[in-house]
């Protein structure tokens, strides 16, 4: 498997909150430690972030409220100014441009998605859709037919001349996602975009999230305080706490293996069988030994345990796993799923 | 006349919270005993501390007066000089007043003075209430209809028509450009901190100083007439549009500019894309309250030559006749209530935009209230000349109250004198003239000093010495003596309204239905010019400070039961409930739980009652009280710039020590109950 290109990529990153939080950091070389921070009687909001977005992935940040990981998003978009770091945006540092070139990239190569929704109240729903590419100076036929489209996306056809008010939060969230998905971004944004929705309609908008990625395949930094939501849609998660990164991984990798006992807390009560996949817990058979029988049945590599437990039921003691090219590269015991599953 | 409704800028932050709430009192108690102490002993030590010298006060009046004098007459920009550019303004503004007026009022005139021959009519009566209709309706359906003709019937029916016309012309110029302009300055005070450092003291003086005190420079600059009272008038209502433009901008959610810069506006889209229209709610809030402070404005103006309601009011009461006043007075009323009720519903309506989309070509359709306007005018402009009493009111059908009012007043002062006068007397008796031989006899040293103890206290160091340095102020100018009358003045009657409205607000927060009697009650007397609440008072106990005092009290005592009612019913009903749940009585919850509760609105309440009777007692100079209000008075019948503004500056010093020490107090007070 080649590694995609890095989309976006953060090199000790810090926001520090004080007073000449800049000479500070300078005079720190960019390396100040906790204690030296606090001693200056600096916040450090973001502190030495270095991580990498890669190309047509999700990327979620993780973090409780105070984490520093909406901050995090902001410095990306340099929404917020860092104090110290670089952020390259496809091999640009973003901190070396000037404010209009600043501006044209927001224009059409980036989009965010808000946690209250931050819709327009004075706009319809189709004028808050179009609302980016009316500000970009697109002719009007133009945005409308694009908004038209936008909302089609989202599944809120026949809304278009509704007020935001008029509609439920998560139907307002999903305007908020066709307004940001209307300059078709190269990077999408996403901070806590289902936070303030009730739990059945936050699944319901999950799904659609990832139906919506099966067909546009962006590149997704995805901002959350819950592990379950980082779980369910992150290819890779990193885990925010007082501002730095603890840990960062795919979803099985943090469960698996948990870097801390911060981040063990939150591991502990996940499902294993939800999170790791066949690929990790397969012995590595050569072909030859499992082509012998007809009907092997077989899973796929990248499917978790969970969703392979089930094909044991008709008394199949061994599955065949299966690479992306149908190859089967090992093979998943019935003893080693219950033994997991037991375990819980 | 002061602008009360809005709080003036937080004070600064709350620095040096002293130890423990426990010793408070010891402090307090030292620093009082040292002060009686001082007051009681010192008066033959030091004389100097009790009545400031009369050789070292600055001649602040004198300087102004003189700086003035030089901007009119000699101060130039080279081509022109400063009386050329003010009276410039004053030309400029006259154009949209002199059109409105000619609409409204006098028709468009040929040539001028006697000789001046109508060419074209002014509205008639019936399309200028039809048109009010009309707007009413657009804004708020057929009870508005209904509310905002019937207010301008009775202009035209009690004969007041032409007066309540000019009153209307210059608000119509006046309250428009004092929303662009606040608008324009909160934009920029939003956008550029050193415009908000410059832009929050002069606010903050503008609120607090009296009307009158910038009425005679306005006149001296711009001349006399209406187009200085639009002037005037524009000075007074444009600091709160300012203010609420800025804090309106300020609510905008950070998200919201989040996504400004999201999708990469400019800085002029960013204001006008984004935070004007995302502030639109409170900026409409902003609109309606220029409108009123306006029309509140244009009745003080007449002095300065607006002509209108507000000089028959004034014209009335210098006779003495108060038949007349009190029409007029009442005609103000009724121009107050349709512009507010109007304004309101503007307001609403703008900030829920109706989802109904027009797609029905034909332009009267599409705009069927502009239609209607256009034939309503056009329909009775052509029937005024055949019938001359659509153009104007017929004066046969006029009915005048007057004479009645005049002989109920008799009536009542015939048959209650006795009552009445007894009332007044056992008041100023015991009340009123004691604790003004009081507060006259204490030495502006102490005061000084014990004000900014209490500053220290409430707020370190430089709370201190701000309530310090300004009392100081009004000593070394020489107003001390006349200060302490507004203090005595205002101070009777804040306590009189808190007393009054108080137990009020406590009364119907609680009940649902009573509380929005209460509300419309005490809304519309806030709709009121503080004018109006001179008359009845005037006319049941003749001129003095008892007088002054009922003006000031009628007009204070809304904001007490507001705030009080306000604070008490936001109280988090859990905490009721949990109240309830561990067995308290009625009167438990109310003394326990509520009223400690509410006790930081409470306090606000009291600082906007005070803020209130301050500009009433400026008003009520106009009934023959001695203190700085008289005072800028006199200067403005007297054209005396420096004294006016000396004098108009002390009143601010007052309410600012006043507002500063009580928000303060009222963060202390958060704090302890642990809601901040």
């Amino acid at each position: 498997m080649t590694t995609p290109e890095s989309k976006l990529v953060c090199r000790n990153v810090w926001k520090l909150f004080g007073a000449e939080a800049e000479t500070f950091l300078t005079r720190h070389d960019g390396h100040p430690d906790a204690q030296a921070v606090a001693a200056a009687g600096l916040v450090g909001a973001v502190r030495h972030v270095d991580l990498n977005v890669r190309e047509g992935e999700i990327f979620v940040i993780m973090g409780l409220s105070g984490s520093g990981k909406s901050t995090l998003v902001r410095l990306m978009s340099r929404l917020i100014e860092p104090t110290g770091g670089d952020i390259l945006f496809k091999g640009e540092n973003l901190l070396e441009l000037p404010h209009a070139r600043m501006i044209e990239i927001r224009r059409h190569q980036m989009g965010m998605v808000f946690q209250h929704f931050a819709l327009l109240p004075h706009l319809t729903v189709q004028d808050n859709v179009a609302f980016p590419l009316d500000i970009q100076g697109m002719a009007r036929s133009e945005r409308e037919a694009r908004a038209r489209e936008m909302i089609e996306l989202v599944g809120l056809g026949g809304k278009e001349a509704a007020f935001p008010r008029q509609l439920s939060g998560g139907q307002q969230q999903r305007v908020g996602i066709a307004r940001s998905l209307a300059v078709e971004p190269e990077i999408w944004f996403l901070d806590e975009p289902f936070s303030a929705l009730d739990p059945l309609i936050r699944r319901e908008m999950q799904d659609e999230f990832m139906r919506l990625q099966t067909v546009l395949h962006k590149t997704i930094v995805f901002i959350t305080h819950d592990f379950d939501e980082a779980i369910r849609l992150a290819d890779r998660i990193a885990i925010m706490k007082d501002g730095e990164i603890v840990q960062a991984g795919t979803p099985e990798e943090i469960v698996l293996t948990p870097a801390t006992d911060y981040v063990a807390e939150f591991t502990r009560s996940v499902a294993r069988a939800k999170v790791i996949r066949t690929q990790s817990l397969m012995t590595p058979v050569e072909a030859a030994a499992l082509t012998g029988t007809e009907d092997q049945p077989t899973v796929s590599a990248r499917s978790n345990i969970a969703d392979a437990a089930p094909m044991f039921l008709d008394g199949v003691a061994r599955l065949g796993v299966v690479d992306d090219e149908g190859k089967i590269i090992g093979a998943l015991d019935r003893q080693t799923v219950v033994d997991l599953m037991l375990k819980g | 006349m002061t602008t009360p409704g809005l709080p003036l800028s937080p004070p600064p932050a709350v620095v040096a919270p002293q130890p423990a709430s426990r010793s408070l009192p010891w402090a307090w108690m030292v620093a009082i005993a040292l002060f009686a102490a001082f007051w009681l002993t010192a008066e033959t030590l030091t004389p100097a501390a009790f009545e400031y010298p009369k050789a070292v006060v600055v001649p602040l009046a004198s300087w102004i007066s003189a700086a003035m004098k030089w901007l009119i007459d000699e101060a130039t920009f080279g081509l022109f000089s400063f009386t050329d550019l003010t009276r410039f303004i004053s030309a400029v503004l006259d154009v949209p007043y002199t059109l409105v007026l000619s609409l409204l009022s006098t028709g468009f005139l040929e040539g001028s003075g006697s000789s001046a021959v109508q060419i074209v009519p002014p509205l008639p009566w019936v399309a200028v209430i039809g048109l009010v209709m009309l707007l009413g309706h657009w804004l708020g359906g057929a009870r508005l209809a209904l509310l905002a003709g019937g207010c301008f019937l009775f202009l035209a029916i009690f004969g007041q028509w032409t007066s309540a016309m000019v009153t209307l012309a210059s608000i119509l110029v006046a309250a428009p450009l004092g929303v662009v302009f606040g608008l324009l300055f909160g934009i920029a005070a939003w956008r550029w901190r050193w415009v908000e450092r410059v832009i929050m003291p002069v606010l903050d003086l503008m609120q607090t100083i009296p009307v009158f005190a910038y009425l005679v420079p306005v006149l001296f600059l711009f001349g006399f007439g209406p187009t200085a009272a639009v002037i005037a008038t524009l000075i007074f209502a444009t600091p709160p549009m300012t203010r609420i433009a800025i804090l309106a901008l300020r609510a905008v959610p950070s998200e919201i500019i989040d996504l400004g810069n999201m999708v990469g506006c400019t800085e002029r889209q960013m204001t006008w894309r984004v935070m004007v229209p995302a502030a639109r709610e409170s900026l409409m809030v902003g609109m309606n309250q220029v409108i009123m402070l306006s029309l509140n404005m244009v009745i003080i103006a007449s002095m300065i030559g607006a002509g209108g309601l507000g000089f028959d009011v004034l014209a009335a009461l210098r006779r003495l006749d108060f038949g007349a006043g009190l029409e007029a007075g009442f005609a103000i009323v009724a121009l107050a209530i349709a512009m507010d009720r109007l304004s309101q519903a503007a307001a609403e309506k703008m900030s829920a935009p109706s989802s109904e989309t027009m797609q029905t070509s034909s332009p009267f359709r599409r705009h069927p209230y502009l239609a209607g306007a256009v034939v309503l005018i056009v329909a009775t402009t052509v029937l005024s000349f055949a019938i001359p009493g659509i153009r104007s009111y017929p004066e046969a059908l006029e009915i005048s109250t007057g004479t009645f009012w005049s002989e109920v007043v008799a009536w009542i002062n015939i048959n209650y004198f006795d009552t009445l006068e007894a009332v007044k007397n056992a008041m100023l008796l015991n009340v009123l003239i004691p604790f003004k031989r009081f507060l006259g006899d204490l030495p502006w040293l102490g005061v000084t000093l014990l004000i900014s103890f209490a500053g220290y206290r409430l707020g370190g160091w430089r709370l201190a010495a701000l309530t310090g340095g300004l009392a100081l102020f009004v000593a070394v100018t020489g107003q001390w003596e006349k200060a302490m009358i507004t203090v005595y003045l205002c101070g009777v009657s804040a306590v009189l309204a808190a007393l009054i409205g108080i137990p009020i607000g406590i009364v119907s927060a609680t009940r649902d239905r009573l509380w929005s009697w209460v509300q419309v009650a005490i809304d519309t007397l806030q709709t009121l010019p503080s004018f109006v609440y001179l008359m009845p008072a005037v006319m049941l106990f003749r001129v003095g400070d008892f007088t002054a005092m009922i003006a000031v009290v009628a007009f204070a005592v809304a904001p007490s039961i507001r705030y009080t009612a306000l604070g008490i019913r936001k109280v988090d009903p859990k905490l009721i409930e949990a109240g309830r749940a561990m067995g308290c009585t009625e009167w438990q919850i109310l003394t326990r739980i509520r009223l400690k509760l509410a006790l930081p609105e409470i306090m606000l309440g009291l600082n906007q009652t005070i803020m209130f009777a301050l500009a009433m007692l400026v008003i009520t100079a106009l009934v023959g009280t001695r203190d700085l209000g008289q005072e800028v008075y006199i200067a403005l019948t007297k054209a005396d710039t420096g004294r006016g503004l000396v004098a108009g500056l002390s009143i601010a010093a007052i309410a600012i020590i006043a507002d500063r020490l009580i928000s303060s107090g009222a963060v202390h007070a958060r704090r302890r109950l642990g809601l901040e």
